[in-house]
């Protein structure tokens, strides 16, 4: 184990594993270091969704480029990961919603996001499979989805395809600075490289303490369910004003409700439960959008964690005071704009000039300003 | 509108000969019990009510103690909750559940948990076909419905149940056209010393031999199905002759003409509950693969979780009686309401009951343990999962491609992410990707268990509601 790396990457999951990708492609010598097998965590197991619907403002101008690289992934990736482009609604119910929704699809809008308001009755044209409840939706052409559990096959063979060194199932305790980089302390036995990319997911702030840095993350428990296959039921992928639905049904017939609906659980504490009463709630308001899914029969039901920073917006960037060092991490809807925000983190440790600016963790270091009074 | 709820002091869930004893005995020592089955009544498989009286005056032994066991169970304070699906066990420990009248909650600080055991069939091509059948459904045909299979069936599996299914169908006057048996004469009379442990069972053996001997039904010991062929349906079943451990070996291979089979080799536990709950498991070949670890009470290693009967380990109906015992006196004990003197004095009888029973309970567990050989010798075109049309060639690929546990081996292929939950593939598959690496099952583990325990109608999930009266967090931020 004494071959000192370019790079070593600390986390295997959609964030790790395309700075991985990038920076190899662009020459470097790079190893992924993962507790688990590739894109088990998050990156594995969440909704799939590529919306721009229930992306942050402030993120749009990436998502809209990383979903054009979801869409080409058979080109840069090797893989399509079952990625279907297709048209996306955010529905509102109620009088509320409706101001909600013109509201945050206007500003939405702002930033780049293709998003028209519509009619429910339009709405209904676009998506018969809709209850008709609906009294306004936001239309986005740049939508669509992708199968989520296929990421790690993805990765895996790309990254081997790259020549990246692969250390699953090998978990990180320590890292230690030295005069020529990094070691980094596994079960495996040390790992040096000059340069280290903590991509850890929700796992992060417990690496940043390595280095010294307090970066408080906060871990959401998010639920999700699937059903049978059915015939087919709807053609979009759904939402709701306010976030907290997301519907799409793959190919092969099934359809996942989604909506970060929270379960309970930690990160510490490893198994996470879901909570029926919640899930209950989260099956109502997808029957409330789709009919036609009440005849299905619930066939599964997980949870995973979602990485949140205090201002819910990524950690991407170097490491302050500490060279050679980054984070990438947190990503709000991290699936849909990951793989952008990663390239863009490859480019800048290989010397690149971003095309968009990172979102550096020096703001989430200082001290929370204090309410007034 | 809250789903009406049921408290309890224990709550056992599966009803059946584990789960009624462990039921009655917690029940007697004033504690509040519910008992929880899908089944409209009590018995669970070994002992499952038929839903009419037998037609020709036969009452099998199983039968006259489930009568029995079920009158002791209605003479009892236990409430029994049947007819309703268990679909989500949370921590310390609430049970949902969807009945008649739609979804409920049970509620309770103990939880026995006593849910038997799934069959296991090793796949050979053909075996998705119509007309061909587990061994365990052939017996709730049998028993439950005392229904007549077509005029030309054969039976094929390994253990003490393809004995028990042949003699039964012979008995009722349809017996099997063959009985193809992958273990040989002289496993079954390494089995006879240990079967001489229980009198009544050896009798019953003996009457399950005569009643084949008698209907001249010719048996293949040592062979296995290698296929199925049939068009829309089972026409035919090719079948090999293969060594001690199960493995194909070179030989004639012949077809029989049917029209119906029923074949399985042997159970696997059913231990999704305390897998969800987080119980440590434990990998156990000889008692059918993944069990939690548990001590003589069934105690769990999460407090106040016990798993007896089949689910925590392929015993047996006896041994399940003698663990329910056990469980329900620990259960008692744990709740306080069984002093430690007493405690001890009870449960020394049902331990010793235990013990003498286990000889008779391994044997027969091990004439049905899975044999990784004949695993190896499964067709590459053989569908393993069949929920979601896997074959065993695209496990090996994935193998290939670098899945090393189960999880990331349903990742990969969707093996196990159909309606069964990987309950029919899951021993299989994960025997397949631990011979691909040559890694031990305890190194490929098991499948994350997920809720609903059983597939259910979002219909029924959902009650009556308003959209005004669905609790919708807050917003997501902008």
């Amino acid at each position: 184990m004494s071959t000192m790396h370019d790079l070593i990457v600390i986390g295997g999951g959609i964030n790790g594993a395309t700075t991985a990708l990038f920076a190899a492609r662009g020459g470097m010598d790079v190893i992924v270091i993962d507790r688990g097998p590739l894109c088990r965590e998050a990156s594995g197991v969440n909704a799939g969704t590529l919306t721009m619907q229930m992306t942050r403002v402030a993120l749009i101008p990436y998502a809209l480029r990383a979903h054009h690289m979801w869409a080409t992934a058979r080109e840069w990736l090797g893989h399509d990961v079952g990625v279907v482009v297709c048209d996306g609604l955010s529905l509102a119910f109620t009088e509320q919603e409706a101001e909600l929704l013109t509201f945050r699809a206007g500003k939405r809008r702002e930033a780049g996001a293709p998003i028209a308001l519509i009619t429910g009755q339009q709405a209904l044209q676009i998506e018969p499979g809709l209850s008709g409840k609906a009294l306004l939706a936001g239309h986005c052409r740049v939508d669509g989805y992708a199968n989520a559990y296929l990421t790690g096959l993805a990765f895996r063979t790309a990254l081997i395809h790259a020549g990246v060194t692969l250390m699953e199932n090998n978990p990180a305790w320590d890292i230690r600075q030295t005069s020529s980089g990094f070691e980094v302390v596994t079960t495996q036995g040390l790992v040096k490289a000059k340069r280290v990319v903590i991509a850890g997911g929700v796992w992060i702030e417990d690496m940043m303490r390595w280095l010294g840095i307090d970066l408080p993350i906060k871990t959401l428990v998010n639920q999700l369910a699937v059903t049978e296959r059915i015939p087919v039921a709807m053609r979009t992928v759904v939402g709701i004003a306010n976030g907290l639905l997301s519907l799409k049904q793959y190919p092969h017939g099934t359809v996942v409700i989604g909506g970060g609906w929270q379960g309970s659980g930690s990160r510490e504490g490893g198994a996470c439960a879901l909570l029926p009463e919640r899930l209950v709630g989260n099956i109502r308001l997808a029957c409330h959008a789709i009919p036609a899914l009440k005849e299905a029969r619930l066939a599964r039901a997980w949870t995973g964690f979602e990485a949140e920073t205090r201002d819910a917006l990524p950690a991407v960037g170097p490491i302050p005071g500490i060279d050679n060092a980054y984070v990438i991490g947190s990503i709000h809807s991290g699936y849909t704009s990951g793989p952008y925000l990663a390239k863009l983190l490859a480019g800048q440790i290989l010397g690149r000039e971003p095309d968009l600016p990172l979102f550096p963790i020096d703001r989430l270091l200082k001290p929370e300003p204090l309410a007034q009074g | 509108m809250e789903p009406p709820r049921f408290d309890f002091d224990v709550l056992v869930l599966g009803g059946g000969p584990a789960g009624m004893v462990s039921a009655i005995t917690a029940s007697e020592s004033g504690l509040k019990v519910g008992l929880i089955d899908e089944q409209a009544e009590a018995g669970g498989q070994i002992w499952r009510a038929p839903w009419a009286a037998p037609s020709q005056g036969y009452e099998s032994p199983e039968v006259r103690d489930g009568n029995q066991m079920r009158a002791a169970l209605a003479q009892s304070h236990v409430t029994c909750l049947f007819g309703r699906r268990i679909w989500s066990v949370t921590d310390r420990y609430r049970v949902d559940v969807l009945g008649a009248d739609g979804v409920e909650t049970c509620h309770a600080p103990h939880l026995i948990v006593a849910l038997g055991a799934h069959e296991r069939v090793i796949p050979f091509p053909g075996w998705t076909l119509p007309g061909v059948m587990g061994l365990a459904a052939a017996t709730i045909m049998l028993k439950a419905h005392g229904l007549a299979p077509p005029k030309d069936w054969v039976l094929a599996g390994v253990g003490p149940l393809l004995a028990a299914v042949a003699a039964g169908y012979a008995r009722n006057g349809h017996p099997p056209k063959a009985i193809i048996d992958l273990s040989g004469p002289s496993d079954w009379f390494a089995a006879l010393p240990s079967l001489a442990s229980r009198p009544v069972l050896l009798k019953q053996g003996l009457g399950w031999v005569l009643s084949i001997v008698s209907s001249r039904i010719p048996i293949y010991f040592r062979h296995a199905v290698r296929r199925a062929e049939g068009q829309d349906r089972i026409s035919a079943c090719v079948i090999g002759p293969v060594d001690t451990d199960g493995k194909s070996i070179d030989g004639s291979e012949f077809s029989i003409a049917c029209d119906a089979m029923m074949v399985g080799n042997g159970l696997v536990p059913g231990g999704e509950v305390p897998r969800l709950l987080g119980a440590k498991q434990v990998y156990q070949h000889e008692l059918g693969g993944w069990i939690p670890e548990c001590d003589a009470f069934g105690r769990t290693s999460l407090e106040h979780l016990y798993a007896i009967g089949d689910g925590a380990g392929i015993r047996g109906g006896a041994v399940a009686c003698s663990g329910g015992k056990l469980a329900g006196l620990a259960a008692a004990h744990d709740a306080g309401r069984l002093d430690a003197k007493t405690f001890a004095q009870q449960s020394a009888q049902a331990l010793a009951e235990h013990h003498k029973l286990s000889a008779f309970s391994d044997a027969m567990a091990h004439m049905i343990r899975l044999r990784p050989a004949q695993v190896a010798s499964i067709a590459a075109d053989a569908v393993v999962c069949r929920c979601e049309d896997v074959t065993r060639q695209e496990l090996v690929s994935a193998a290939r491609a670098g899945a090393r546990d189960v999880n990331q081996l349903k990742h990969f292929t969707r093996c196990g992410m159909g309606p069964c939950q990987g309950r029919m593939c899951g021993d299989v598959a994960a025997e397949i990707l631990a011979q691909e690496h040559h890694l031990s099952r305890q190194a490929v583990g098991y499948w994350t268990a997920r809720p609903p325990l059983r597939p259910i109608s979002l219909q029924s999930m959902l009650g009556h509601f308003d959209y005004a009266d669905i609790p919708i967090p807050k917003p997501a931020p902008l």
